[in-house]
């Protein structure tokens, strides 16, 4: 029994943090998310040379061959310092290769993928808040894709888009190559402008079906829900640790405001919604790689509650922090926004709630 | 991560077992006194018949329980281990054989004797405590005095080799059925409030006590009011020295929390509810079919499964040695806030049955819920209210000053 991380996931962890400490101060999140595509190659390349790209592709593919976990603390660490950039829309397509591409797929995309060649993103959402596969109308009929598809992260920079779509045998995964006959990318004004999105449209674009295993779509999306639940959780970490700090210089009536029970209550509170919730996060993202009949439910759950987590921290982060809490000089809506983004992409917490009320059978 | 035990750990597991199918038999298991209504909702654990007695000197003596209590005086003396505790555990409960007493006597007062009892004091008590021949009850809150207990007023002094006793305890359970009494008294008057107490162990018979139930929310009786008149308490009796009475007390099991039990408390109550979803019809239809319940159904096990989580990574913590820190510093807060959240689902999930008392035939399980609606309150105030909680994890946890006027008292060692 060991439910605690190895002293490597500690290393991993910690590399990240110090790089990102040092190469992505809130300064240049500013910069790239304020810059027309809102992707910077150089931050992305120093992500890649510490293998964040590769993490979970196999060695044979040029990567470390770990699991989902450790690209989960990945994404916790990248979460915690609301970094901007493609992490989210590489690594799905780095899974969905993985889980349902064939040999010659995997080993045309996955090495420039965890290299940093190229860049990938998926197209799973459809218009109206549609996220779950049968609702899916974007069509796959003789190689040929038709439909269009709401948000799609960094489609605008990516070199392919793994696409999800009806064809003959149901929902599944078609490939996409830059700029691919009757494809149209529009790049969408966002609320998150760490993680832009943009609107694909198709007209009888050219696509490669997957020809892997059918489960992958759904392994896409439980990736994505254990990711965004992690990223979940080092944003509201961060959110605690701003409000704690604050409250520990901020003085009013003569005495720093973390002296009344108020806020201490209010920051009592955050931290204990926050810590169980990463037990839950791990636990998901530990039975994707290692409990498949637990996989999918967990991925529900944890995306559910810790966004919802997320939502609570930020929200009160920024009411503790008072008038500067609302300005724009400060960061703190930084991660107020990307609370809004774990939140909605792939789908509401309700939504994801629902799933699993289903998926228990009741 | 590895959620298995390896294989030293699963030879001790085989080793349980076979203790346990050679000395707690099926006609041990099922020869039970009748359970009253506490040991009814308590499950086998309890237990202090002959049976469960002479099974529990075995298990001692293998070294199963009171593992933190020196031989000696009675305990099983182990080095400490969370992963063989939490396995004896498990197989105890699959076996529903009698385990630790939980009570106030062996969680609270045993610890302390150990640490800080005369060697006469721990032949007396300990031993027996840890059987359940001698039960205790914990007079520690005062009407005037709850969450700023350290301001308590009854007070003892010194008659020759006597402490007389006056004053008054509140909220004492057991204190109708229990033979002795720990508590904390006032002995020096003019030291600062936390330099003044002292702990004495009374007995229940001493002439000049007088124990009246106090009657809850529920209806029913479990707490007490104790009221002290020239209670004469051998000086024999005072553990520790005169005036250290609050760090006295403030002994704790310092070895094998059990850190996993009350999230298992807490996944028994929801699948009490999910029996009652699935169970009980709303507007035509199976409660559980409702969207709202649903959603509200899930919120609440995803709070039990990060519970549940959180305690596999306290183990973790405390088998390689880390220091939790606010970690287990929130699991009272989390728990009790989640149990009452529970609770009020259930009532939710009744509708207008909810409306039944306990004992009403036609109730969904006799009325039971509204009991454990109310009691999901009483523990959120039990043992430090939620608010004191949070003043702990805020104040010890995440580094925010302390209560000003708590910091104001000298000698606050919390």
């Amino acid at each position: 029994m060991n439910f605690g991380l190895s002293e490597e996931q500690e290393l991993l962890k910690s590399t990240i943090r110090r790089f990102l400490e040092e190469q992505c101060p809130t300064t240049r999140v500013r910069r790239v998310m304020e810059s027309p595509n809102g992707h910077d190659p150089q931050l992305w390349q120093g992500l890649v040379d510490l293998g964040v790209a590769g993490l979970n592709t196999p060695s044979d593919f040029g990567g470390s061959g770990l699991e989902l976990l450790d690209l989960a603390l990945a994404a916790e660490e990248l979460g915690y310092a609301a970094t901007p950039g493609p992490f989210l829309a590489n690594v799905l397509a780095t899974v969905a290769l993985l889980e349902g591409g064939d040999d010659e797929q995997r080993s045309a995309w996955l090495p420039k993928l965890a290299a940093g060649e190229a860049l990938g993103t998926v197209a799973l959402g459809e218009a109206d808040d549609q996220w779950a596969p049968a609702t899916y109308r974007t069509e796959a009929d003789g190689g040929k894709l038709s439909g269009s598809k709401a948000m799609v992260p960094s489609a605008a920079v990516a070199d392919i888009i793994i696409v999800a779509a009806i064809g003959g045998a149901g929902p599944g995964l078609w490939l996409v190559e830059k700029n691919a006959p009757g494809m149209q990318v529009r790049s969408l004004k966002v609320v998150d402008m760490t993680r832009p999105l943009d609107a694909v449209l198709f007209d009888g674009t050219p696509a490669m079906k997957l020809a892997g295993a059918e489960t992958a779509l759904q392994r896409v999306i439980d990736a994505g829900c254990i990711l965004i639940a992690a990223d979940a959780f080092g944003g509201a970490r961060r959110c605690l640790e701003m409000a704690a700090s604050y409250a520990t210089q901020r003085e009013q009536f003569g005495q720093v405001i973390g002296a009344f029970q108020a806020v201490k209550h209010q920051l009592a509170n955050m931290a204990t919604d926050l810590e169980p919730a990463m037990s839950l996060y791990w636990y998901a993202a530990h039975a994707y790689d290692r409990i498949p009949d637990k996989s999918e439910r967990h991925a529900a759950m944890a995306k559910a509650l810790l966004t919802d987590v997320f939502d609570r921290c930020a929200r009160d982060s920024t009411e503790l922090h008072g008038g500067i809490g609302f300005t724009w000089e400060f960061d703190l809506h930084l991660w107020f926004r990307r609370s809004i983004f774990d939140r909605s992409f792939l789908g509401e917490a309700s939504y994801h709630r629902a799933r699993a009320a289903d998926l228990a059978g009741w | 991560m590895d959620l298995s035990y390896s294989a030293e750990y699963e030879e001790f597991r085989n080793e349980v077992r076979a203790f346990l199918k050679q000395n707690w038999t099926e006609e041990d298991r099922k020869n039970a006194p009748p359970p009253d209504q506490r040991a009814a909702m308590m499950g086998a654990s309890i237990r202090t018949d002959d049976r469960a007695t002479q099974f529990r000197v075995k298990a001692i003596e293998r070294g199963y329980l009171y593992r933190h209590v020196p031989r000696q005086w009675g305990g099983g003396e182990q080095t400490p281990d969370p992963l063989k505790a939490t396995i004896i555990q498990e197989e105890f409960r699959k076996a529903e054989a009698p385990g630790e007493l939980m009570g106030q006597g062996p969680s609270m007062l045993v610890p302390t004797l150990v640490e800080h009892g005369t060697p006469e004091q721990k032949e007396k008590f300990v031993r027996d405590t840890l059987l359940g021949k001698i039960m205790w009850c914990q007079g520690y809150s005062e009407p005037g005095s709850g969450s700023d207990l350290a301001s308590l007023r009854t007070r003892a002094d010194l008659d020759g080799d006597f402490w007389v006793v006056n004053g008054q305890k509140i909220w004492t359970s057991n204190a109708d059925t229990a033979h002795w009494m720990f508590c904390l008294v006032r002995t020096e008057p003019n030291a600062p409030k936390h330099d003044g107490i002292s702990y004495l162990l009374v007995d229940m018979q001493t002439p000049g006590l007088d124990v009246r139930p106090l009657r809850q929310m529920t209806g029913e009786a479990d707490f007490n009011e104790v009221f002290f008149d020239n209670v004469r308490v051998p000086v024999k009796n005072l553990v520790g020295q005169r005036g250290e009475g609050w760090r006295v007390s403030r002994s704790t099991l310092k070895h094998e929390r059990n850190l996993i039990g009350s999230s298992l408390l807490t996944r028994r109550t929801l699948d009490g509810i999910m029996m009652v979803a699935q169970f009980t019809s709303r507007h035509g239809q199976p409660a559980i079919k409702d969207p709202l319940l649903r959603d509200r159904l899930v919120d609440l096990e995803s709070r039990v499964l990060a519970s549940e989580y959180h305690g596999f990574r306290l183990l973790t913590m405390q088998s390689r040695g880390q220091d939790p820190g606010i970690a287990a510093l929130i699991t009272k807060l989390y728990g009790t806030t989640l149990s009452y959240d529970i609770a009020r689902l259930a009532m939710d999930t009744l509708g207008d049955r909810g409306l039944l008392a306990p004992g009403e035939e036609s109730a969904p399980a006799m009325g039971m819920f509204v009991n454990a609606y109310m009691w999901s309150l009483g523990v959120l105030i039990a043992g430090g209210t939620a608010n004191i909680q949070r003043n702990v994890v805020g104040e010890r946890g995440l580094g925010l000053p302390r209560d000003a006027a708590a910091s104001r008292t000298a000698g606050a060692k919390v």
